[in-house]
């Protein structure tokens, strides 16, 4: 399976992941801690978290996918959401809240 | 050599710019790893040019007009990218 239908396949299978650096336990990234914080924040605990610093093919990878060149990515019900600063102005909005609350779709 | 404050700010004239805030924010980063790679900075940019597009699209104009140097000299670009009603 090439790097992008492994890259397809998970954001269709889990209806949350986020692309990060490091684990969400420990962000190797400030701008990725954020993300985690935020989703955290949502209340939302299902979500998924996958290191690109541990697959040097899924890093550059999930920037081809996007077409988005910073690491942390949002994807929810296999939407490209954007990284931490869309994030956090969805959040402030109540938009993410709203977002992440919907069931999943499929 | 341009610096690279100087650098993404004539980049950014492209998009016609109302304002342009833009900090160099690398020092506070200085040591990680990937602080290695290029610069970290935040930018507040008011651009006509980003009516009716929605977030992800402006992001993505932001880092279309920025071309290589997001794989240069940025490591990291905090980016809030308003219309000119939205001040």
């Amino acid at each position: 399976m090439s790097v992008q239908d492994t890259i397809r396949q998970t954001v269709t299978d889990n209806p949350v992941v986020l692309f990060m650096k490091g684990s969400a336990q420990f962000p190797q990234c400030g701008f990725s801690a954020r993300a985690v914080q935020i989703l955290a924040a949502c209340g939302r605990e299902d979500f998924v978290t996958v290191d690109v610093l541990a697959d040097p093919e899924i890093r550059q990878g999930i920037k081809d996918y996007s077409n988005w060149p910073t690491i942390p990515q949002l994807y929810v019900n296999g939407e490209f959401i954007g990284g931490s600063d869309i994030m956090f102005e969805m959040f402030q909005s109540g938009e993410l809240q709203t977002l992440l609350g919907q069931p999943q779709q499929q | 050599m341009s610096s690279t404050l100087e650098l993404i700010r004539e980049r950014l004239a492209a998009l016609e710019p109302e304002h342009v805030a833009l900090e160099d924010d690398s020092a506070a980063h200085a040591g990680h790893a990937g602080a290695r790679d290029g610069g970290h900075y935040n930018l507040t940019i008011v651009s006509a040019r980003f009516a009716g597009l929605n977030r992800v699209a402006r992001h993505r104009l932001v880092y279309q007009t920025l071309g290589e140097l997001m794989q240069t000299r940025i490591h990291a670009l905090a980016i809030q990218a308003l219309g000119p009603d939205e001040i």
